[in-house]
């Protein structure tokens, strides 16, 4: 059958199909956004299979979403518009059939999955998980950093006591133990194939699974041709959770946002990732586009105001900034209305719920107030800086920042920092002496967020931020559970601090936006930001 | 002059190559470090610590002094071996050898559209000075020359695409329905029509059609405007006056003795124009998906990703000698002035 007459029976051949070679499969693919295969445009760039490799990039973990097994999972939850989000209180099953925590809570003890199969057919045992994990710390970068996140630092923790049973021992009880192993680093891979193809240089195999990907999820790489697209195609043996709806899943890279929006509203593609708030805005209104717009878990998009810079070590005057931002205007032209507004809220803290509104909102009454106590009542300049990569909403941002502060006398000169230059100059060296800034953290606790953006010397605080009190707040509570009776007050009180010393002004909670051609269904929210394709299903 | 004599001049033009070449080795290598940014930190991901970004420092050999670095990628580079673009995962030669072709596949497409348009267009502009095929030949070259190439390319994705549906989706080099080729020239449409597949190859030119115009409509302009000088200067020179005189007929004047003149300067323009429209292309890629060499150049430059630039770099060099080659030597088969003074 040459590729001809295929293409003219492919309509009427659809049951039949999967019985096909592999080469004459991908002419289905005819009936793009058919019942069988679903495609999905993006504008980044998959560039490993592997998540553990060094200079994987952020799109590329979807791999690990959707091709591998973790040992647990996260439940789904219904958002208030009634979209469907992953629940991080709800820790699930996923390779691990159950398990056990002991009483002082520092040894977790699992049980593997029977019938669990990698793609092919070789039972997943307590060894994979054991190597796997190995894997995870041992290979630095990025997946050693988010697995030290759950106190998983060592081999040494690691214990495969027998095929079936897999055990963890912790320094010390942790919250965040169980959740991190539900995030996309931990992996569960097939050993004996990755042993097969390590090298003395290479013992992690880091060169074989950049390419070719060796685990036991719902779906597997079919094809990937680099700077073009991914092909996935379902596992019918996957054991860990309900079919997916799609037999084969086509990710296509096109780099152009315009184009991405005329082939979603065309419905030529099922999906567009990932979409900028103006087109969220735009999309929803049309027939034939449905728009899924999920605030971004435990993010905030803020203004920081760096302590090393001299005006902003007076807490006056950062308060004086937080009191001069137009915040309304703001949500309105650079957040096109999308997501949850951050300013405006109680004098008092009353709950511990993260993101919540700060007690600031435009006041420039006060804002001239507070100035006039300080010694810059005469005003001052300083740049005003933010990551290019992020410009659609940084910089209509930025240019209403300046005006505001404009009013009480502060002169801000705009500066856009490329991409690339970025983390180094903001999050590394810690120089700007204002900028803009996105952190999200992946384990929604608030806690969490304030760990990493309110120690000194922690990534995020890219402001030079040093308050013992907090500092010991956060080391006290990080580890400690939510049931713990002095949870509750030591959050509280680091959410007062953070607000009254204010060296990050919150802006507004961002959200993650994903257009769909109508009759693509099942879409979850997850906190990674990626597609996670397997529950999505034709209507 | 002999064949042996052409290609010992053609040999001594490519010895000549050579330094060149290394120069530009060694100044894109230094231009890429010097570039702000540290690879490293980008690459070591969002939450990496020092010592992480470190581990990946020394993964990516930046650990070491720069002259050692460089001594390191010559070496590599005699081998053949070009290093690997971290920003795509892929080696550079595999990229190089996936993404040269695409583009070039486009630019060539766009300049072999744009000349059979272009030539005619000015030498009929020439020859009928200020009527409605010059005002028509003015219009494009001002559009042409005026229009922005991502604008055209969305303008022309709106209407063909968008709005009318007679493109097919924007979204590389093939739909979706098929497979690309077997790899012979890296061309789909040369390769499909290699493999005698009709339908693949119609599924390709249906994708290059819109970026194809797009480059053309660009490409188009310097030309035509070109042509129309070059012809109207051959029309007024003495040499075409004496022909005239001498009774031989239009046609005669007009090809032999005005075009064929007339075609050196467009051909040197040719080479020139080259190099814009493979500039052009990284804006068409972008809004097409088309996975080509200058969308990769830039996002490899973006990032700092040396080998990737460095590999760009190094192809367009030994791209350009060729280029430059290849008119010199067009040169001397069309003037008979050029070659035999030697």
């Amino acid at each position: 059958m040459n590729r001809r007459n295929f293409l003219k029976s492919a309509t009427t051949l659809s049951v039949g199909a999967s019985l096909l070679p592999l080469a004459q499969l991908l002419p289905q693919a005819a009936q793009a956004a058919s019942n069988e295969t679903a495609v999905v445009v993006f504008g980044g760039t998959i560039n490993s299979l592997d998540i553990h490799r060094s200079g994987t990039n952020r799109a590329s973990y979807q791999v690990a979403i959707n091709c591998y097994d973790r040992l647990v999972s996260f439940g789904t939850k219904q958002t208030a518009d009634g979209s469907l989000s992953y629940d991080f209180n709800n820790v699930q099953p996923e390779l691990a059939e159950s398990w056990e925590i002991s009483d002082d809570g520092t040894v977790m003890t699992f049980k593997i999955r029977k019938g669990a199969t990698f793609w092919d057919g070789k039972p997943v045992t307590a060894h994979d998980v054991k190597w796997s994990l190995d894997r995870a710390v041992s290979l630095g970068g990025f997946p050693t950093v988010q697995m030290k996140a759950g106190r998983l630092e060592s081999p040494d923790q690691f214990k495969a006591i027998d095929d079936e049973t897999f055990q963890i021992t912790l320094p010390f009880p942790s919250k965040l133990a169980l959740p991190d192993l539900a995030t996309p680093i931990p992996i569960i891979i097939n050993s004996e194939v990755a042993k097969a193809n390590a090298t003395p240089d290479d013992p992690w195999a880091t060169e074989y699974l950049h390419r070719s990907p060796a685990g036991s999820g719902a779906f597997k790489v079919m094809r990937w041709n680099a700077g073009e697209q991914l092909v996935y195609e379902r596992n019918d043996n996957w054991a860990c959770g309900p079919l997916p709806g799609y037999q084969r899943v086509m990710l296509r890279e096109v780099p152009a946002q315009s184009t991405r929006r005329a082939l979603i509203e065309r419905g030529s593609v099922s999906a567009s990732q990932n979409i900028p708030n103006k087109d969220a805005k735009e999309l929803a209104e049309k027939a034939g586009v449905k728009v899924v717009s999920t605030p971004i878990e435990n993010c905030i998009y803020s203004l920081c105001t760096n302590l090393d810079f001299e005006p902003f070590k007076d807490k006056r005057v950062r308060q004086a900034v937080a009191w001069s931002i137009p915040y309304e205007k703001i949500f309105e032209q650079a957040a096109y209305g999308q997501g949850v507004p951050m300013w405006g809220g109680a004098d008092q803290v009353t709950s511990i719920a993260w993101p919540q509104k700060s007690p600031y909102e435009q006041n420039l009454e006060k804002a001239r107030a507070l100035m006039a106590q300080t010694a810059y009542k005469d005003g001052f300049e300083v740049p005003l800086s933010f990551n290019l990569s992020v410009a659609d909403w940084a910089e209509p941002t930025a240019l209403l920042i300046q005006q505001g502060l404009a009013e009480i006398g502060i002169k801000a000169s705009i500066e856009k920092i490329p991409g690339a230059n970025w983390r180094t100059i903001a999050l590394v060296e810690k120089k700007l002496p204002l900028h803009l800034e996105n952190f999200g953290g992946w384990l929604n606790t608030p806690d969490y967020y304030f760990f990493w953006a309110y120690i000194k010397g922690n990534l995020f605080n890219s402001y030079n931020y040093d308050n013992p009190e907090m500092a010991k707040l956060i080391d006290d509570t990080l580890d400690m559970a939510v049931s713990h009776p002095d949870y509750t007050p030591n959050v509280t009180r680091m959410i007062e601090i953070a607000f009254d010393d204010i060296p990050r002004i919150p802006l507004w909670q961002p959200t993650l936006n994903v257009a769909f051609k109508e009759g693509v269904e099942g879409y979850e929210y997850w906190f990674h930001r990626q597609m996670d394709i397997r529950p999505l299903k034709p209507a | 002059m002999s064949l042996g004599v052409k290609s010992k001049r053609v040999l001594t033009r490519l010895l000549q190559a050579i330094p060149t070449v290394f120069g530009i080795l060694v100044v894109c290598f230094i231009l890429t470090r010097a570039l702000p940014g540290d690879p490293a930190a980008y690459f070591a991901g969002d939450m990496a610590d020092e010592a992480s970004i470190e581990q990946v420092r020394e993964n990516l050999g930046l650990d070491q002094p720069m002259p050692m670095q460089f001594v390191t990628y010559v070496g590599d580079l005699l081998q053949g071996d070009l290093g690997v673009a971290i920003s795509t995962g892929q080696t550079v030669t595999q990229e190089l050898a996936k993404r040269l072709p695409a583009s070039l596949e486009l630019t060539l497409g766009a300049l072999l559209l744009a000349l059979t348009i272009a030539v005619p267009l000015g030498v009929l502009a020439a020859t009928r000075p200020n009527s409605w095929v010059d005002h028509l030949c003015r219009f494009l070259v001002t559009a042409g020359v005026s229009l922005p190439t991502f604008f055209t390319g969305l303008a022309l994705l709106y209407v063909f695409y968008y709005l009318l549906g007679w493109a097919p989706p924007p979204m590389g080099r093939l739909d979706m329905m098929f497979l690309p080729p077997e790899s012979i020239t890296g061309f789909y449409t040369i390769d499909s029509l290699i493999a005698g597949d009709w339908a693949l190859f119609k599924a390709s030119l249906a994708q290059m059609a819109l970026p194809l115009i797009t480059l053309a409509l660009f490409t188009l302009a310097p030309i035509a405007r070109m042509t129309r000088a070059a012809m109207l200067q051959t029309l007024a020179s003495d040499y075409v006056r004496t022909a005239r005189a001498a009774g031989l007929s239009r046609r005669r004047v007009l090809v032999t003795y005005a075009f064929r003149n007339a075609l050196l300067p467009v051909i040197t323009t040719l080479g020139m124009v080259f190099s814009f429209v493979l500039g052009a292309n990284v804006l068409v890629e972008k809004v097409f998906a088309w996975p080509g060499i200058g969308s990769f150049a830039v996002e490899a430059l973006v990032v700092s990703d040396y080998a990737a630039v460095q590999g760009f770099v190094l192809s367009m060099a030994l791209l350009f000698v060729a280029l430059n080659l290849l008119i010199d030597v067009t040169y001397t088969l069309i003037d008979p002035r050029v070659g035999e003074d030697s």
